[in-house]
């Protein structure tokens, strides 16, 4: 799993703390940092030949940036790729991200739980224990 | 469960006894540890009538798309009773980029005001008399060059930069520590921090040229005495490179300002308040000897927290802003932005704006917290939250001089995992519902829509094309010029500050003067930890 904070905006409590219940739930997380463009993310997906991308992106600009890595993954022949994006998203753009092959879209509020879940349900079979 | 078995504590996790009273607090000396408000060490208020004197100033922070949308906003909010504007910038201009750079796309305007060049700023601007209104700047890395446009449309406006006032924000440290929208690395940044405050301390003497803040730590998800504690060593950080330049310290101490989150628990803001004033007020006068009584003062403004808006039930966000900004007011603030109940899901409407300032104007008018200064004084349980507070973050100061201060400490990513653990356990509170966020982990319901403020990409298209209409314009001669000279003056031991004013000047754009600077100094990338 990879999680991802794409565009110029700096705030990272939640791209952490999604990271570290994925490891406690017994995923194998790998977390990019700030600032990372499209190509760094999915050239990072694909060396890490990792199963799931998580985009976290508070500062509206994710209809620029998700497409784009959207795009990417089809040029690299990585559409098995999970992608789902954590952040403020409205959920008017929620449903346009989904039409583009965004897997799911969590919105503030959402309970580490279900992300877990979601997660665990998406990469079916994949052994991870249950976060308590 | 048994009230006997329940864990009382506070939002931070500090432990709460049964009940408080005189036995909780040996040795306290009303008159050393709170002595009369206006009287070191300040703990009750930094003067002596407080809001009889003088109100809080209602600042809210505001600002999106072009300088020409967000110029309409602030003279709506002027008209509406507002006693000083704070201006938001968007990521490129945070992060010294111009509307036009690759990176910049699909984030103009959309988190604040687009500035690219002393063109924005007069445009920002236009209309409203600097001389007679206080602005706020928030902005960090690109600070100096912000400033100096500022500085330029106030010399257009001919106001005497004496007469302005107003606050940079300007605390970089704040921004390795939690918000993270950095780019040279902290030592020439903290070199650029302490060119402004001598510049200022010589030209601008009713300007703040720093605005220490603990506000983006704890939306980072510090607890309360982390707040506290790195926010106030981040301070001292600032005096001793201040110091190390040759100034004395009450040539710029008295223009040092704070900035400080207004979370939820109400009592445990108030003693953070109360603490913060009389760790200062000690710091200052026992650690570096300042006489003046102004360097002693701790003035802050308060800012609602964001973090804890929810975007289920929006409504409730009216509600919790209003208590938070209760506990800031009887903390003692002497400025406030109240947080619009919208505000999770975007910057705010005008509707919602307004409802956060009337919030503001209720509680001066009509609660009537305002007629005595500190009225919680001498509550047995608020005083001993103070002492209590003063206590862990000294606890904190220790660690972070042993490390050898605090760009050491960040450069051990010390501050920034004590957040991050803080922040986790908060979250994992929040998943047991340990900790209860009303109307999302406990009284769900479907929520009402609500009406947002959108930012579409012709603030985008309209910046790029005033930009691309700047550099076909403006004589570029002069550009080229000041730009060289800001760079030799870098890598020398000048002050900035006058060669970027020269560049403002000559109309050289914010990504221009920024990639002269990183030029000398390189760009910033932390190590990434979970």
């Amino acid at each position: 799993m990879l999680v991802a904070k794409p565009g110029l905006d700096g705030h990272d409590r939640g791209a952490k703390v999604i990271a570290r219940a994925l490891r406690d739930a017994g995923m194998e997380v790998i977390y990019t940092g700030l600032r990372q463009t499209p190509e760094m993310i999915v050239n990072a997906a694909l060396q890490e030949d990792v199963r799931v991308i998580g985009l976290s992106i508070l500062s509206g600009a994710h209809n620029a940036i998700v497409p784009r890595v959207m795009e990417l993954l089809r040029e690299k022949d990585m559409t098995d790729v999970i992608v789902i994006v954590g952040g403020i998203v409205p959920d008017e753009d929620t449903e346009a991200l989904k039409r583009q092959g965004v897997a799911a879209v969590f919105q503030p509020g959402s309970s580490l739980e279900a992300i877990v879940e979601f997660i665990r349900k998406s990469v079916g079979g994949t052994q991870v224990h249950s976060f308590d | 469960m048994a009230v006997a078995e329940k864990q009382f504590t506070t939002l931070s996790g500090v432990p709460i006894a049964p009940y408080y009273g005189p036995e909780q607090l040996p040795g306290f000396d009303p008159a050393r540890d709170l002595a009369q408000p206006g009287e070191f060490p300040y703990t009750r208020g930094i003067h002596e009538t407080m809001y009889r004197g003088r109100l809080w100033t209602m600042r809210q922070f505001s600002g999106f798309a072009t300088p020409e949308e967000t110029n309409l906003r602030y003279r709506y909010l002027l008209e509406q009773g507002q006693t000083g504007l704070s201006v938001a910038f968007d990521l490129p201009t945070l992060m010294g980029y111009d509307a036009d750079h690759a990176l910049s796309e699909g984030e103009v305007g959309k988190c604040g005001a687009s500035i690219s060049s002393l063109e924005d700023m007069e445009a920002l601007f236009r209309g409203i008399p600097l001389g007679q209104v206080t602005v706020s700047m928030t902005i960090n890395s690109p600070a100096n060059v912000l400033w100096a446009m500022y500085l330029a449309v106030a010399e257009q406006q001919g106001v005497d930069w004496k007469a302005l006032s107003g606050t940079l924000q300007n605390d970089i440290l704040k921004e390795y520590i939690a918000q993270k929208e950095y780019i040279y690395p902290p030592r020439p940044s903290m070199r650029l921090v302490t060119d402004t405050i001598e510049f200022g301390a010589l030209h601008t003497p009713r300007f703040n040229p720093i605005s220490i803040s603990g506000y983006h730590i704890r939306e980072a998800g510090s607890t309360a005495v982390q707040e506290l504690a790195f926010t106030l060593r981040d301070g001292i950080e600032y005096v001793e490179w201040a110091l190390a330049r040759g100034m004395q310290v009450d040539e710029f101490a008295p223009r040092l300002s704070f900035f400080f989150n207004a979370h939820n628990d109400f009592f445990e803001e108030i003693a953070k308040y109360r603490a913060a004033r009389k760790m200062w007020a000690y710091a200052m006068r026992d650690r570096f000897g300042a006489k003046d009584e102004r360097s002693l003062k701790l003035r802050f403004h308060s800012q609602t927290a964001g973090c804890s808006l929810t975007w289920q039930q929006p409504y409730n966000n009216l509600v919790r802003t209003a208590i938070q900004a209760l506990a800031a007011v009887l903390g003692g603030t002497q400025s406030l932005h109240t947080n619009s109940l919208d505000e999770a899901y975007a910057l705010p409407s005008e509707k919602a704006v307004t409802m956060a300032l009337r919030t503001q104007q209720i509680l001066a008018s009509e609660s009537g917290v305002t007629n005595t200064p500190d009225p919680l004084g001498g509550s047995y349980f608020v005083e001993r939250l103070t002492l209590d507070m003063e206590e862990a973050a000294g606890d904190y100061f220790r660690r972070i001089d042993e490390m050898g201060g605090m760009i050491a400490a960040i450069e051990k990513g010390f501050p920034q995992s004590e957040i991050a653990n803080a922040s986790y356990a908060y979250q994992r509170a929040v998943e047991s519902k340990d900790k209860i966020v009303v109307g999302v982990n406990a009284f769900q319901s479907e929520g009402e829509p609500l009406e947002l403020l959108h930012i579409d990409h012709t603030a985008e298209e309209h910046q790029a094309k005033k930009l691309a209409a700047l550099r076909a314009r403006r004589d570029n001669g002069p550009v080229r010029k000041t730009l060289s000279a800001l760079e030799r003056a870098a890598e020398g031991a000048d002050n900035t500050m006058p060669f970027i004013l020269d560049a403002v000047r000559a109309y050289a754009t914010l990504g221009e003067i920024c990639d002269a600077l990183r030029d000398v100094f390189g760009s910033y990338q932390e190590t990434a930890h979970i």
